[in-house]
């Protein structure tokens, strides 16, 4: 089967879509034919893929001590 | 014709009930399992705990006396996000409208393509590799030096976990938008942290655990 070739720029944009698995069979087809031979292309990919991961895993944003408290306050004084 | 869906769940609706005969507790109730939510979407915008608190307090204010305006058509807890995240945007744009924009990437303009800065090749830097303090502050840092409105996609898809729906729906833009922002934002955090990619964060050889289904 021969796919349409594709440009770093056309793969890039697609990245994101292509990590959440919101691209269709075809696009996929054609991105894996050009990852094959581009060893950026496949950088980028793996490294894009390592963020989602570490961002996931590893970023958190720890509510303040005392948040819920002032909120109930706040809530029963309003 | 079927009635419009609802998404209210039934517990919500018997809060809700509650809070509209005057119970303000049960609106304490109510909202307490998205407090984190509320507090991780306003700082995904404003950068800054003080600020994120005082924006997320005075949304869920806001949610209480508008909640009579909150038809079951979107989850509560989206709506409740919109609001806050409305807030911490009229906040962010009161006090630092100089900023708002300085702070875009030129080169990450939407109309346009980005181009990664460098090609280094980081196969395995597993979530063990999050136990250096180097790499998660770098991490942090990334996220922090993004303009806000690619913080706010990846805060809310990557850290939060909602869907590209619900992102669109709770930040008032496209799906598409969504996912325009997010390969940016994902591909700018990439680029900041290559500098260190060549193994300095990779620990041994332990499999990384999967959070999605790739």
């Amino acid at each position: 089967m021969s796919v349409i070739e594709m440009s770093c720029v056309e793969v890039w944009r697609e990245i994101s879509n292509y990590l959440d698995g919101e691209i269709d069979g075809e696009l996929r087809a054609r991105i894996d034919a050009h990852l094959k031979v581009c060893a950026h292309c496949t950088a980028i990919l793996d490294g894009t893929r390592n963020v989602v991961k570490l961002v996931a895993d590893g970023v958190e944003y720890e509510v303040p001590v005392g948040f819920s408290h002032r909120l109930y306050d706040k809530i029963r004084s309003c | 014709m079927s009635a419009p869906k609802q998404y209210v769940d039934a517990n919500e609706a018997t809060l809700i009930a509650r809070i509209c005969r005057g119970d303000k507790e049960a609106f304490y109730t109510l909202v307490r399992p998205y407090e984190k939510a509320v507090y991780t979407a306003a700082i995904s915008i404003l950068n800054n705990p003080a600020d994120a608190e005082e924006a997320a307090q005075e949304a869920v204010l806001k949610a209480f006396s508008n909640l009579a305006r909150f038809r079951g058509e979107a989850k509560f807890s989206t709506w409740l996000i919109q609001i806050t995240i409305n807030e911490a945007r009229v906040r962010l744009r009161k006090d630092r409208r100089h900023l708002y924009e300085s702070v875009d990437d030129p080169r990450s303009d939407e109309e346009g393509d980005y181009f990664p800065r460098d090609f280094a090749d980081w196969r395995e830097v597993p979530s063990e590799a999050l136990q250096r303090e180097e790499l998660r502050q770098a991490l942090n840092r990334a996220i922090a030096a993004l303009a806000p409105k690619y913080r706010e996609v990846l805060v809310l898809r990557d850290v939060q976990q909602l869907s590209t729906l619900e992102t669109a729906e709770a930040l008032g833009i496209s799906e598409g938008n969504v996912k325009v922002r997010l390969l940016r934002a994902r591909l700018q955090v990439r680029d900041a942290l290559a500098p260190g990619i060549d193994g300095t964060w990779s620990v041994g050889e332990a499999q990384y655990r999967k959070v999605r289904p790739w």
